[in-house]
């Protein structure tokens, strides 16, 4: 089912938590809302779910306006953090749970009941442990029970918050990859909570990034990963560089040297410039590039990370190269340029009036030359 | 055979691998000492004590004791004072944890504090608060007498003094306990559709369970051996308002110390089984026990 949210503000006491946010979510899509603690993530997760109301806006789903109806009307799946299982109740017992509590109109029989439980346990892989306590399963099983409890209800929307978060990295990956499938197999429109950026871009159709009880970006994990909108998204999401520069005559400049990048038609002034470690090319000298000392050289993985130091007072950046390249390069001096950029202006750096308001962002390809 | 690394270091350096907390043998076996003498001289020997004197002069004796009118209706109004006094402590305990535990409103702190204020009362002075509420001098007390209805110096007055002694044992038991478990597995049931009663009686209940039948032994035990509070609003009145602990008082004070003993140990006696009944519980039940704290 299609979930709207239309600008939503919660507050907690006269603290905000959320503030003017909407948010349109497909019918059978997986979503992430992603973002750092106290980003509001979890509070849109539950007022969503109708574990909370919102101080103002309201959430439709479908066409029926939600935000009148209590938690238990608007027929959804939460699978909580640390699971919520009922402790003094077996895995079938659980997983039934929300059907037996049905009004007698609405509960199937119990043959029924007990048949849609097992078929559930099948579909989360735990056949034959039906008759286990919570207490006998693993971490990675329990949530298993947990979203096959959710799942029984038949929810218009399934509503995870940071379902992996306390799972050790092995059985998250594994799980991640479960969900996944799961979700192609029944089509459950779907939102998860996570501070993991990881998770969210290998997990998710679409993901929304929060910061601060406000969304900053909607979009897919290419969108979000190639195109981030804001310095914040660039810097929470993958790894990034940021150099203070300035621009003079279309060319960006750091501290007394041009790089060899250009901005046209940018008005002069400080700007801030993002970019990611791996994209970079390296240089033979240069007359106009980035250069500094390796103070540091680590191998991870399948790259080599080199830490350059700039000299002055910027901080050092970071950047990646294949192993091969790296034990190339004279170690104790590397000059590059990015290839891939992306400039970001506060609107109180650039004097001229022609920017736009907040944020003015320029993102380029390579030069070319 | 597999080699032991850890005892075998043991044996050739037997001062530099001690644990840092373990005790020297002397000190350990000071320590129980202290405690078991401890235990001995202030529980065991004057419980001892009870049992011997109420047996001084047989079985014969003690019965007959017990059989006296005076002496059994003590019994029955204690069974029925308790018998009022706990479920409606039982209720309120509940219901007070609850919204300690899982709703946040203005005057909570108050309300934490004020659960406690029984246990810091003197409980003369707790009875004394009936008497001026419900006394002939009072507005109240005339009042509900030109209905018919007698607070003090009969049953309704003693109720009402246990009630308010045995007020903190429930709540104080299950707030720590709800508090910890938080509010989630409320949350699911209620995601999951259950209504607010099919919640509380299928997922809060069992999950309080224990605490529950712990506070509830202990709001019992205290109920019955209540003396102070409810010596204030009793009125002494022989063969009908007297509970088992001011029976023990009056026969004491009679000389008649095989009765005076017979009572007090019928008394020990249910607040022995009391703990017996606890601690059987809680060895049967162990593993649920540990599952429904940790998980």
């Amino acid at each position: 089912m299609e979930v709207r949210v239309q600008n939503i503000r919660k507050e907690f006491g006269r603290y905000p938590a959320l503030e003017d946010v909407s948010l349109d979510i497909r019918s059978g899509e997986l979503i992430a809302l992603l973002g750092p603690s106290g980003s509001g993530k979890t509070t849109l997760l539950r007022l969503i779910a109708g574990l909370e109301s919102p101080t103002e806006g309201t959430i439709f789903f479908g066409n029926e306006d939600a935000s009148q109806k209590s938690v238990q009307q608007r027929n959804i799946g939460f699978v909580f953090q640390h699971y919520a299982l009922f402790r003094h109740m077996t895995v079938l017992d659980n997983i039934s749970f929300g059907l037996k509590v049905r009004p007698a109109n609405r509960r199937p029989p119990a043959a029924e009941i007990r048949r849609r439980a097992l078929d559930l346990l099948e579909l989360v892989q735990l056949s034959g442990l039906e008759k286990r306590y919570p207490a006998q399963l693993s971490g990675g099983q329990r949530q298993r029970v947990a979203l096959a409890r959710a799942m029984a209800v038949e929810p218009n929307v399934l509503l995870l918050d940071e379902p992996f978060g306390a799972l050790d990295a092995q059985v998250r990956k594994e799980l991640r990859k479960w969900l996944r499938e799961i979700h192609d197999r029944t089509g459950h429109t779907t939102v998860f909570v996570t501070h993991d950026q990881e998770e969210a871009l290998e997990l998710a159709d679409r993901v929304v990034v929060m910061s601060k009880g406000a969304i900053e970006q909607v979009g897919t994990p290419d969108d979000i990963y190639d195109h981030p909108v804001s310095p914040f998204v660039y810097g929470f999401i993958g790894q990034s560089n940021c150099l203070d520069v300035t621009l003079a005559g279309g060319e960006i400049w750091f501290e007394d040297r041009p790089i060899g990048l250009r901005a046209a038609n940018e008005p002069d002034g400080p700007a801030t410039l993002y970019f990611r470690p791996h994209d970079i090319e390296l240089l033979d000298g240069c007359g106009g590039c980035l250069a500094g000392l390796v103070t540091a050289s680590r191998r991870v993985a399948g790259t080599r990370h080199l830490e350059v130091s700039l000299g002055g007072t910027q901080p050092s950046v970071e950047i990646e190269l294949p192993p091969e390249r790296a034990s190339s390069t004279d170690h104790s001096r590397v000059a590059f340029r990015p290839t891939r950029w992306k400039l970001y202006r506060e609107a109180s750096d650039v004097a001229a009036a022609s920017v736009q308001a907040q944020t003015s962002a320029i993102e380029l390809a390579p030069t070319g030359t | 055979m597999a080699l032991d690394t850890g005892s075998a270091s043991n044996t050739t350096l037997p001062n530099l691998v001690k644990a840092a907390t373990s005790e020297t043998r002397l000190a350990r076996a000071t320590l129980i000492a202290v405690a078991l003498g401890f235990v001995g001289l202030f529980l065991l020997l004057p419980l001892a004590t009870v049992f011997i004197e109420a047996f001084r002069k047989g079985a014969d004796e003690f019965l007959s004791a017990l059989g006296d009118p005076e002496t059994f209706s003590a019994i029955l109004l204690t069974l029925t004072v308790a018998g009022i006094a706990v479920p409606l402590n039982l209720a309120f305990g509940v219901a007070a944890a609850w919204a300690i535990a899982k709703f946040e409103f203005k005057g909570k702190a108050f309300l934490t504090t004020l659960i406690d204020l029984p246990f810091s009362v003197s409980p003369v002075i707790s009875g004394l608060v009936f008497v001026l509420l419900f006394g002939a001098n009072n507005a109240l007390g005339p009042i509900l007498q030109s209905y018919g209805v007698q607070i003090l110096f009969a049953v309704p007055g003693l109720v009402l003094a246990t009630v308010f002694v045995t007020f903190p044992f429930v709540a104080r038991e299950l707030i720590p306990l709800m508090q910890e478990q938080g509010t989630s597995d409320e949350e699911a049931a209620l995601s999951l559709g259950a209504t607010g009663w099919q919640t509380f009686w299928h997922v809060t209940l069992p999950n309080i369970k224990w605490g529950l039948l712990y506070g509830v032994l202990l709001c019992n035990a205290r109920a019955m051996g209540e003396f102070g509070a409810v010596s204030v609003v009793s009125g002494h009145i022989r063969g009908e308002t007297n509970t088992m602990p001011l029976q023990v008082e009056i026969l004491y004070n009679e000389y008649n110390f095989v009765a005076a003993f017979a009572v007090a140990a019928l008394l020990a006696l249910l607040a022995l089984v009391t703990l017996i009944l606890k601690t059987a519980l809680e060895l049967r039940y162990s593993h649920e026990i540990a599952a429904s704290r940790s998980h």
